[in-house]
């Protein structure tokens, strides 16, 4: 007796049906992508709610100058030589992989055309937003990060000076007002650079590039571009702040919010070039329906 | 005029906040305690660190806080000055209630307030007079030859030769870096010092120094403290009042949290063992826990 009672007591589990199997890995991976979904609407709101808080202290009251002008040259002053650099080689890029196309058309006379109307319109923001984002971007979410971990933000709370107002508003307006500068000089040095590789080492005519240049390369497009540009600047800045704000303890904290900063601003900026892109290219057509077309 | 003679004193910068308390605003403000903290509870998530405090910290005090690692000490002391939420309960500042001040607000009444963090939270980026500088700068017109003389007297004050300005942090040791940011936390002459872990991580002899500080502190300004230790003779050399707390992992649910709470020559002859075993650094029973796999941490 004992020993049959004893056999049913440790008689092997029964292994799960296929259909058992099934519904527990679907309800796992409903649970999961709930997690998610969760973590995702939860972050959407933290980053919402410190946006609102950023621009309650921007209408409140400037920082003072001395707070602003070190953000302002390390973002701006700091960011020209590499912006500029890139530029020229963008522009000299542009015009090795356009040549032999366009000489295959016989129309290697509107290089200039296509290069510049590139640079203006999309390559000289979205340049120099992603360098703003890598080299500054990355660098204010890690500073940010470190003072939250050593809690130099919550002395700053404690000594009566609120942390958004101090790090984050100096930081907004410095992205905001000098990424235009910077994408007007990375416009103009892809311009140069451009314009050296196809007019002195290719040998495309000087006045017909230049003429070239002018006839389809407007106003609108410039001021598209830097319109544009603004609109990256204010997310690289409250992005990589909101990361630095919400940044986990120790280095390898520090490491996910600079790498996560980068990321969000990158992916950030090439869906707000698709929006602003569409948004500006029907006010282009609906302003100048006549103006002349590349192609 | 008899009635505005005994019209209760209400700090001007919270008239018009309608943050106070009947309670609170019928008694005269001298009489009134600085802080008050009821019903107070913090929980993080689904993890309780504060349950059910209750206590008051009359003016001109120094309380000292004690307590294992773990407790809730820390996050008590920063949930004083609004730096955490409660996640229920309240605390009154001069009568204000805190949770109900705006982000305005809040950022005004801390400057009443000086904190001294555990490791010193000094400003990397700027130097020594920088740091001490920055909350006369931030929230004074003071020129600049007034705002260097008082960083400089400041940090005499703390034993700190001029020397030092222009260094950085990262070139202080850990005892000059807490003083430094002890000069940052006096130099608006705060109504209230809240100090964190003071002499954690120094040797006996700089703790000995914090510790005269401390003292000195209050001798030279009307100010309430509050020090958060668990260094037995910073509480019994600085504090009128000590006041234990047991972390809550460990805590029976209907048993309080403040295990202790009175002068801190009375603390030994305590009847709770857990608060004897403390004070004497006693682990016995701790041990047992550990061994036993009964320890939750």
């Amino acid at each position: 007796m004992a020993s049959s009672a004893n056999s049913s007591v440790i008689r092997r589990a029964r292994p799960p049906s296929w259909a058992e199997w099934l519904g527990q890995y679907l309800a796992n991976g409903i649970a999961e992508l709930g997690a998610r979904v969760v973590r995702a609407v939860t972050e959407l709101g933290s980053f919402s709610m410190f946006c609102l808080r950023t621009c309650r202290w921007l209408v409140f009251r400037l920082p003072k100058w001395e707070t602003m002008m070190p953000n302002f040259y390390q973002i701006g002053v700091m960011s020209l030589p590499v912006i500029a650099l890139t530029g020229t080689f963008i522009g000299m890029v542009m015009a090795v992989q356009s040549y032999t196309q366009f000489r295959m058309l016989n129309l290697e006379t509107r290089l200039g055309a296509v290069i510049n109307m590139a640079l203006v319109r999309e390559l000289g923001p979205v340049l120099a937003a992603t360098m703003l984002a890598g080299r500054v971007g990355s660098a204010m979410a890690a500073q940010l990060g470190t003072m939250r971990i050593t809690e130099q933000m919550d002395a700053l709370a404690v000594m009566g000076t609120n942390p958004i107002h101090y790090l984050v508003v100096p930081r907004f307006w410095a992205c905001l007002v000098l990424i235009p500068m910077l994408t007007l000089m990375a416009d103009f040095m892809g311009i140069l650079g451009g314009a050296f590789y196809s007019i002195y080492l290719l040998g495309i005519d000087f006045h017909h590039y230049v003429e070239n240049s002018r006839d389809f390369v407007g106003l609108f497009d410039l001021f598209a571009g830097v319109l544009k540009s603004c609109f990256f600047g204010a997310a690289i800045a409250l992005i990589a702040c909101h990361r630095g704000f919400h940044c986990q303890a120790g280095a390898e904290g520090v490491g996910r919010a600079a790498t996560t900063a980068f990321v969000a601003s990158f992916v950030t900026i090439l869906l707000l070039d698709l929006i602003l892109g569409i948004i500006l290219e029907a006010i282009n057509v609906a302003l100048w329906p006549q103006a002349p077309k590349l192609l | 005029m008899a009635a505005s003679a005994e019209t209760p004193l209400i700090n001007p910068s919270c008239a018009n906040t309608g943050a106070q308390t009947p309670e609170n605003s019928s008694r005269p403000a001298a009489d009134r305690p600085l802080l008050q903290i009821k019903d107070l509870w913090v929980v993080f998530e689904d993890h309780p660190v504060l349950r059910k405090i209750h206590f008051e910290v009359p003016r001109g005090q120094t309380l000292a806080i004690i307590g294992e690692s773990g407790c809730g000490k820390t996050v008590l002391l920063k949930t004083l000055i609004g730096l955490i939420r409660p996640s229920r309960g309240k605390v009154y500042f001069d009568g204000l209630d805190l949770g109900r001040l705006s982000e305005k607000e809040l950022t005004q009444q801390r400057r009443r307030f000086g904190f001294v963090f555990q490791q010193a939270a000094l400003f990397d980026s700027m130097t020594v007079y920088q740091n001490v500088a920055f909350p006369l700068r931030q929230h004074t017109d003071k020129t600049e030859e007034e705002i260097r003389d008082m960083v400089v007297a400041r940090l005499a004050e703390v034993g700190l030769s001029p020397k030092i300005l222009d260094k950085y942090p990262a070139e202080l040791s850990g005892g000059m870096r807490k003083r430094v940011g002890l000069a940052r936390a006096l130099v608006l002459e705060p109504e209230v010092i809240l100090y964190d872990e003071p002499t954690t991580g120094l040797d006996p002899i700089m703790s000995d120094v914090i510790n005269a500080l401390i003292l000195q502190t209050r001798q030279r300004h009307p100010v309430t403290s509050i020090v958060v230790t668990h260094d037995m003779r910073t509480a019994q050399k600085t504090a009128d009042r000590v006041m234990m707390l047991y972390p809550l992992s460990r805590l029976h649910p209907n048993e309080t949290q403040i295990l202790y709470d009175g002068p801190p020559d009375q603390i030994e002859q305590s009847p709770d063992l857990r608060v004897r075993e403390f004070v004497r650094g006693e682990a016995e029973h701790r041990l047992q826990e550990i061994r036993s796999g009964q320890s939750e941490e």
